[in-house]
């Protein structure tokens, strides 16, 4: 359904997202995991367009049934793919959602905009029962409320109704639950999961947490510095990662394992600003296992669905 | 060691129309709890629990409506800054926003030194390269501005600064919940040493219950306002007995139970 | 940075030909002279003269000085007395920040220039009295800025932080309102500091402001009026200086708030 293939996002001279390759089958769920400058978030608007002007991309995301190349396609095939086949939802609801418009208006224009549907009144019912699909309460009443009236769960399942309102192929989430509470979080991830099945989207979901995406998603991948350092099946990356990286990751989310000293299994170090990753292998500064063959950029191991990218991998280590 | 009797506070909202009465926000319902000396305790809750406006009851930055907050048994509440002297010495807090609680414009040393030159406690460029190691950071980083550190190094500083007047207690509200992961872990082990090292009591709030469980021994619940639970934290995770306890329990998504098969919709099943 | 070094430069020549005028000037900007009514520019009469004679680059430098002096002393008044009004206001009691921001309704929504005519009657019109009633009016600009950025400020982490370190209400208005504010502030200073300049003008030009025969651009725009289309030439060039008096402080203060600023630091070893 959605095939990235060699993605590269660059400020200037700055390269922020190096050779990003992977592809989601429809009604698949894949996870894109990555820490702050991990340029999760860039590839995600790249595949949905909608990079800012001060950076440019090279590489190609294709979508299934559009000829065109989606970097540098013309900001009129963009728009009118956005939000009907390719749909995404926010980390931050509420500057995603208009302040000055009623909640089941804003809903009703996704289905108007694309004309999905003729007229307003169908529009207004459609709005209504995606509202109701999402499982919020008393629509009718709640619909006419503005977006500052809602709690912020509400307004993430605004805008998931909003993203699922003309059944996409591609729903990209990104961060979705980052900013709620744990209870929260946990009905959005059953919507976000239930509304990709029934309309058997490919789910790009986007998120710093292990956990999540164990919880949501089939298959990861693993970014950090901008590359893609590993990526497989959920089942076998998170509980047999070959990367160092995603060893590190994984060591240092586990809040029940402790060491001799009571202590975490901590990363040394920071996560580089942007830009300023090293050279050869991205994680070489932090990983204890590097040495001078890390210098050299690692190729891709294994299959392209299910590899990684490092000289010394976990598994394989001598 | 800290005890709270009774304690609310309402906040009014302002008026929104000329007439009618002020909308009333209970942030804190008739809280009562005793933190004893030497205890890692943890304050759970959602946004809107009223643990926020705990820390800053208890750190004498606000006043209850009604109820008493004590502080080894010196009442807190109702006393002027003055009065509080025995509170800013004894007891520090760390801040959730690694780069928020530090003023742009001072540099390092003398915002560590702050509490120092604030409470006139002689000697505060050698207290400041001591803590500057004790948080593991060099010492050329007392000439830098915040701007200047990672996520990670400004929570760093933020404990060295709580440490500078040695309390004995350190409040640290959402200390980790901005860092990346990786980071996310040496801080907890650097907290965990920091507190070990210089026998701190410990109030640790978060709206992550599996990090209070990592970093404390006992656990408050609070939802809405209002103490819902209270006990050794092992025992609140492992069997929650309030209905809300448990459903936050259920709600956290893990790793071992993702691998093991909990999908998202078994994380709401009641 | 641009900005800083093309304000810096304004600024300095206004400054340094203010500061020449002291000592010289190529003729006497008083003295009248018949024979030389209106001539055009020439090797003696750089820009020319006006419609008594006087040498306008004479009257150009002595009027510098006015500029600078009512500039100063307008933002002056209005910086010193409307910064800590603000600050007092956002962190002092309420009842107290009420009472303030009251009397700020009341001073903006007095016209300045009724006020500017209040002072002359009152005390004289002259250029102090001018500017002292510019200043004045432009009191609750700053204390309303001052008061907002002073609010925000209050309700960060680190005035919380720098609370529960032991620090009181005066300690931190100085410590950390006023050196987070302040760069605002200086953006203030020169934005009013073009405003006082016009004002001056303008007052001048009514006769309000800087009375004959000291020069003042102001002043030399008002004695040239009537002579618009006949000799534009009198009124382009004190015009053009206070345009450019009003830019140089408008960019010198941009600037000044990039420098001030070490969260630009980074970026500015950077770019």
């Amino acid at each position: 359904m959605l095939k990235v293939d060699g993605l590269n996002i660059a400020a200037g001279e700055l390269p922020l997202v190096s050779d990003v390759s992977f592809t989601v089958a429809g009604g698949e769920r894949v996870g894109l995991i990555g820490e702050s400058g991990s340029g999760k978030s860039l590839t995600a608007s790249a595949v949905f367009g909608l990079l800012s002007d001060d950076v440019s991309a090279a590489g190609s995301v294709r979508l299934e049934g559009v000829d065109e190349n989606l970097v540098g396609a013309s900001e009129n095939l963009l728009s009118s793919l956005r939000g009907s086949r390719l749909a995404m939802v926010f980390q931050e609801p509420m500057t995603a959602l208009n302040p000055s418009m009623r909640i089941v208006d804003q809903v009703a224009e996704a289905r108007l905009i694309h004309r999905t549907v003729g007229d307003r009144a169908a529009a207004h019912r459609d709005a209504l029962r995606l509202l109701e699909q999402v499982r919020l309460r008393d629509v009718a009443e709640l619909g006419r409320a503005y977006p500052h009236q809602l709690s912020g769960g509400q307004r993430q399942r605004v805008l998931l109704a909003i993203a699922l309102a003309n059944d996409p192929d591609v729903l990209i989430c990104d961060e979705p639950t980052t900013a709620l509470d744990v209870t929260v979080q946990a009905q959005l991830l059953d919507l976000i999961v239930k509304g990709a099945k029934e309309r058997t989207a490919a789910l790009l979901f986007i998120t710093h947490d292990l956990a999540v995406v164990a919880t949501v998603c089939e298959r990861v991948l693993v970014m950090y510095g901008g590359r893609i350092v590993e990526s497989g099946p959920v089942a076998e990356v998170l509980t047999a990662p070959e990367h160092r990286y995603t060893k590190g990751l994984l060591d240092a989310s586990d809040l029940e394992t402790v060491d001799e000293g009571g202590r975490l299994h901590a990363i040394a170090g920071a996560v580089p600003a942007a830009g300023k990753f090293p050279s050869g292998c991205v994680f070489r500064n932090r990983c204890p296992r590097a040495d001078e063959q890390c210098e050299v950029s690692p190729p891709w191991f294994g299959e392209p669905a299910h590899g990684h990218a490092c000289w010394h991998p976990v598994g394989g280590d001598a | 060691m800290i005890k709270l009797e009774s304690v609310s506070r309402v906040y009014r909202r302002s008026r929104t129309s000329a007439f009618g009465p002020r909308a009333e926000v209970h942030a804190l319902r008739d809280v009562s709890f005793e933190i004893e000396q030497g205890r890692r305790f943890g304050i759970v809750g959602e946004s809107g629990s009223g643990k926020s406006t705990l820390v800053r009851l208890i750190a004498g930055l606000d006043q209850p409506t009604a109820g008493t907050v004590t502080f080894d048994g010196q009442r807190v509440n109702g006393r002027s800054e003055r009065q509080l002297s025995f509170l800013r010495r004894d007891l520090q807090v760390v801040f959730q926003d690694p780069m928020g609680s530090l003023d742009p414009r001072m540099r390092v040393r003398d915002i560590i030194a702050e509490p120092l030159v604030a409470q006139r406690i002689p000697g505060q460029e050698g207290r400041v390269a001591e803590l500057l190691e004790a948080v593991g950071l060099t010492a050329d980083a007392g000439r830098r501005f915040p701007h200047q550190f990672s996520g990670g190094q400004r929570q760093r500083i933020s404990l060295a600064r709580a440490l500078a007047p040695k309390p004995r207690v350190l409040v640290a509200d959402e200390p980790v919940s901005a860092l990346d992961v990786s980071v996310r872990a040496q801080i907890l082990n650097l907290l965990a040493d920091l507190v070990d090292q210089f026998a701190l009591t410990l109030v640790f709030v978060s709206h992550d219950l599996s990090v209070v469980r990592h970093v404390c021994d006992t656990v408050a619940v609070l939802r809405a306002g209002e103490l819902v639970e209270i006990g050794d934290v092992e025992r609140v995770y492992r069997s929650p007995e309030h209905p809300y306890t448990r459903q936050l329990v259920q709600a956290i998504p893990t790793l071992r139970g993702a691998l093991s098969g909990v999908t998202a919709e078994d994380l709401i099943r009641p | 940075m641009r900005n800083l070094v093309i304000g810096a430069v304004l600024v300095g020549l206004i400054v340094l030909a203010a500061l020449i005028s002291f000592l010289w000037t190529p003729f006497d900007p008083t003295q009248v002279d018949a024979a030389l009514r209106l001539q055009g520019p020439s090797g003696a009469h750089w820009l020319g003269t006006d419609r008594f004679g006087r040498d306008l680059v004479s009257q150009l430098m002595v009027g510098a000085r006015t500029t600078l002096y009512v500039g100063i002393v307008a933002v002056g008044v209005a910086a010193l007395v409307g910064t800590p009004l603000g600050v007092f206001a956002a962190a002092g009691p309420r009842w107290l920040g009420e009472i303030v921001l009251r009397a700020n309704d009341l001073v903006l929504a007095f016209p300045a220039l009724l006020l500017a005519i209040m002072f002359g009657a009152a005390f004289g019109a002259s250029t102090l009295t001018a500017m002292i009633a510019i200043g004045v009016a432009t009191v609750p600009s700053f204390a309303r800025l001052a008061r907002a950025s002073a609010l925000q400020v209050l309700s960060t982490e680190y005035v919380l932080a720098a609370r529960s370190a032991g620090r009181t209400g005066p300690a931190i208005s100085v410590r950390h309102v006023l050196p987070n504010i302040a760069g605002l502030i200086i953006v203030q200073c020169s934005v009013s500091f073009g405003i006082a300049v016009l004002a001056e003008a303008a007052l001048s030009y009514l006769g309000l402001g800087t009375q004959p025969p000291t020069p003042s651009w102001g002043r030399m725009l008002q004695e040239s009026q009537e002579l618009l289309a006949v000799q534009p030439r009198l009124l382009i060039v004190p015009g053009v200086a206070i345009a450019l008096a009003v830019l140089g402080f408008t960019l010198l203060g941009d600037g000044l708030r990039d420098r001030f600023d070490p969260r630009l630091e980074g970026a500015r070893a950077q770019g």
